[in-house]
Formats: structure tokens, sequence, C-alpha cells
């Protein structure tokens, strides 16, 4: 058994259905969250982003980790994906499920496995913004940031920091 | 069709006409409200050029454009840029499929370019199937891309004339993009709004899987005529023939993403030929799906059943008295590259050849 058999254990697909479940609660803690940050911004900065970035990565992997089963690809979309982490597909879709999802929604790779995007429909319609956000086109994964932290990311994005890049 | 401004020479472009992307023959045949047929070549497991070419033959005269698959169901066989730059001498008009599954945006956008320059007209973008369920199963699957960002990026590299990366390009590969759909998996509900992504990362014509349930797939076009999406994207109906009750209960078990409902496995079962009655059912299912508004062709995959494709089209009468393209040369008489996949020997090699 490797690594990555053992993190998705049916249990853990329980953790996933239940972030999904409740998806609108989960938007509006993140929601919270990120006004606190976008406040605490200019000490953040002070204290510097390179220094931040590991703490930061960790509490991420730990707290998105046991909800989401997120994989840290430091480039969170679980925004418009009804907090179903895209990253779990097996094919890594990143916009919308592939053709193979099988008639009881279970992934074609992974049979034991709900589809991600199966639950990302079923989230975003909790979120009540199916359409919107699952038609945004999402960029290809940038392969230098998983192990980063999404939510400094994300911070840079929208305080307007072009240093977010790497 | 053999189009007024065919080039002399096979396998040279046609001119790019006002309004299109390409100047292939599928995008014109469509562009101008024909009912397109196009077809699955399966690409063989040799370097022989003449496997191709026989396999090609088969569908000469009978369809507008072939799918050159690229390593379909995780199998590997003959790659879909070498099967595109052999039918490409001989003018044929592809569509060359490609998946996200075993390349990177660097070796694909290099190979869109090889491919436009060789004369790929039609490129289809896929993310692929599992290596899983392929003859691979330890292959490291890429998955650099998503079939919905691989459209985007060749889009901009056809209208921007540049790189995903920025970098400029000094031509643009003029291909008319395609991509796949599947109407008939979950959630079903999201599959037209996924059809409609598609169309806006790029997607002017889809090629759907197996539509053998007339019922499910009149839904999915209801949703998607009501968004509009069938005038923005040119639909081919996935379609083909089942060998017998047998297969088509394996392929439904093994196959991902392919819905066969009982009813059609109980029509098989039934007969008393039972291939003849698969034929007979895909020709039933291109006249139903024909005459669904918003389907502007079909896509015949007829996967170890080439042969038959020639008869269903001919059946179906889906081209209504329209003969598509087929290679002015009789290229049976050219033996050289029929045979083998050797250059022709020269005289004097022959003489050494039989004298050892």
């Amino acid at each position: 058994m490797n690594a990555t058999s053992a993190a998705s254990k049916p249990e853990s697909y329980r953790m996933r259905m239940f972030s999904v479940r409740h998806a609108r609660a989960l938007k509006r803690i993140y929601a919270l969250l990120e006004c606190t940050l976008v406040q605490c911004e200019p000490l953040l900065r002070r204290i510097g982003y390179q220094r931040l970035d590991k703490p930061f990565a960790r509490v991420e992997s730990l707290t998105k980790g046991l909800l989401l089963d997120s994989r840290n690809c430091g480039q969170c979309i679980v925004g418009f994906t009804g907090l179903s982490c895209p990253m779990n597909c097996p094919k890594k879709m990143r916009n919308g499920p592939c053709g193979g999802v099988r008639d009881d929604g279970r992934c074609e790779v992974k049979p034991e496995m709900p589809c991600v995007w199966v639950l990302a429909w079923e989230g975003n319609q909790r979120l009540g913004e199916e359409q919107a956000s699952m038609q945004v086109l999402q960029p290809p994964v940038d392969h230098r940031l998983p192990g980063k932290s999404a939510w400094l990311r994300e911070l840079r994005i929208r305080v307007g920091d072009a240093g977010h890049a790497v | 069709m053999q189009f007024e401004d065919e080039p002399v020479t096979p396998g040279d472009p046609l001119p790019i006409l006002p309004g299109h992307s390409s100047f292939g023959r599928l995008e014109r045949v469509l562009r101008a409200g024909g009912f397109a047929v196009t077809a699955e070549i399966a690409p063989p497991d040799s370097a022989n050029p003449a496997d191709v070419y026989q396999r090609a033959a088969l569908f000469d005269g009978y369809v507008d454009a072939m799918n050159a698959t690229d390593g379909s169901g995780a199998n590997c066989h003959m790659s879909s840029i070498g099967m595109c730059s052999l039918l490409a001498r001989r003018g044929y008009a592809m569509v060359m499929q490609i998946s996200a599954r075993d390349r990177n945006r660097i070796a694909i956008q290099g190979d869109v370019l090889g491919a436009a320059a060789m004369g790929v007209a039609s490129i289809l973008c896929l993310t692929g199937d599992g290596v899983d369920v392929g003859d691979h199963p330890q292959a490291k699957p890429v998955f650099d891309l998503d079939s919905m960002s691989m459209l985007n990026m060749i889009r901009t590299m056809r209208d921007e004339s540049r790189f995903l990366s920025g970098r400029e390009l000094s031509e643009a590969p003029h291909v008319f993009l395609g991509a796949a759909a599947n109407p008939f998996a979950p959630p079903l509900d999201y599959r037209p709004l996924r059809l409609a992504k598609k169309a806006a990362a790029g997607a002017q014509f889809v090629q759907t899987q197996y539509c053998f349930d007339i019922a499910a797939f009149q839904r999915y076009m209801t949703a998607v005529r009501d968004a509009g999406t069938h005038e923005k994207v040119f639909i081919l109906a996935g379609v083909g023939p089942l060998a017998s009750a047998r297969s088509a209960e394996w392929i439904r078990a093994n196959v991902p993403g392919v819905h066969i409902p009982d009813a059609v496995i109980a029509r098989l079962r039934g007969a008393r030929d039972q291939r003849r009655e698969g034929v007979r059912l895909c020709v039933d299912l291109i006249r139903q799906l024909r005459e669904i508004e918003g389907v502007h062709g079909v896509h015949i995959m007829a996967y170890r059943q080439e042969r038959q494709v020639a008869e269903i089209v001919e059946e179906s009468g889906v081209l209504g008295g329209r003969s598509p393209w087929r290679p002015a040369v009789d290229w049976a008489d050219a033996d050289w590259d029929q045979g083998s996949a050797a250059p022709p020997l020269r005289p004097g090699a022959r003489q050494l050849e039989q004298a050892s």
C-alpha cells in the first residue's frame, strides 16, 4: 500500500461528502478568514510572505486535508467546485467531469470513490450558484506551486501584489 | 465532396475560405450546412504505412474526415500524429485526436504546430482514459492539462498567435477545434452546461459518445437547444455497430462512459444474425439522430468492424446524394509503399537480395 491509497480510505470519502453537504457554512467560514487576512495584510507583508509560507501551508494542509482531502496544490479552487477538491480526480480535471463517470456517480478509475465532480455539482447546488462558478474556465495547474500556501497566494492576488506568481 | 479548389498535389492545403479557421474539408462541409460523416480509423500496432493506407481506403468516398485516435483506451498503438502524417501525404482529411493523458503542454503545443504544418486541419482535444484501463497500467498519467484547458490553449495559439507562455508564433496553426461530449454520464443535469463550457473554451465541433439511448439524447439536446449551444458548436452524434449482444454487454461493463440500454441488447439477442442486426440498428439510429434539431452529423466508431462503415453510410442515406472526397490517384498501383515499410529497393539492391 502506498501513501496515496492509504490516504483514500473509505472514511476520508465520508469527510469529503460532509464538506460538500456543508459547502455553504464552510465557504462562509473561509470568507471570514479571508476578510481577517486582508485586514492583517500590511502586518503579514512586514513579516514577509516567504517566511510565512511554510507555517500557513502547514495549517492549510491540516485543515483542508481533514475536511477536503486536499492535495495541497497551492492554487485552491474549491470555491468554484462546491468544496470538492478536484485534485482528488485521478485525471486531475479542474474544469468539470470526464465522460467516464459511472452510472452510479462513481469514478471511472477508482470505482470505490464518488466522482469528485458529481460531488462538486451537489456542493455547488447547495451554494446556489451552480451555473456560474463551474462554468469559469480554470487555467492548467502551475506545477511550481504544490506545497505552498494557497491562502497567501489568494490574498496577494486580492491586494494586487504581483509577487504571488511563484 | 470534391471541391472546385482541390489542390493538384494531394496533401497540399485547400485555400482557407472567409470566416473559416481551417483549410479542412470537414469545416467546409459543416459550414455549408451539410450533414457531416466522420469515422474513427484504428491505428495499427505496426510501423508499416500500408496498414494505415489499407484501413483508410475502407472509408474512401464515404466520410468527410477520419479520426486518428491517440492511444484510445490507454492502449499503445501508432501515434495519431504519425497516422496523420501518412494520411496527409495522400490528401485525406483527418481529425487528429490529442489526449492530455500522455503529454504535457510543451509536447502538445509542439505537436500542434507540427501537425498543422503537415496538413492536419482538425484537432480533437481529449482528456483521455486513465492509464489503469489500458495495456500499460504502470505508466505515468501525465494530465498536465485537461480537455478544456487544451482547447483554450490551442485556440490561443490559433487566434492570438502565441504559446501558452505568451511567446509569439510567426505563423499560427489554422485548425478547426473539436472536443468530445458524453451526454449519458452523471451528473446528467450538468452535461449540457459542460458542452457550453467547451464551446466557450474554443470547441467548434463536438463528437459525442455512442448514442444508443435516443430518448436520453433527446433530453440532452433539448437542454442544449434551450441554451442556444447548438448554434455555437457543430454536434456530431456518435454511433457504431455492435457485433453481438455479448459484445454489447462486455462494452457496457468494461468501456468507460458507454451507455447501452437493455432494450438494445434485447434486440440484438433476439436476432438470428446478430452482426447484421448490429449494422441495422446502427442505420436506424443514424436515421433517428439525423431528425434531431441541432445534430449536424454523425461520427461512426466501428472498432474492428471498419468494413461495415461504407454499408452503414450507404444504407442510412445520410449523405443524401453527396459524395465525400476520395483520392484521385489509384494508389493500389503504387506498390512501393503498399507492401512494406522499407523504401523501394534500387535495382542493384534487388538483385543482391535475390542472390543472398
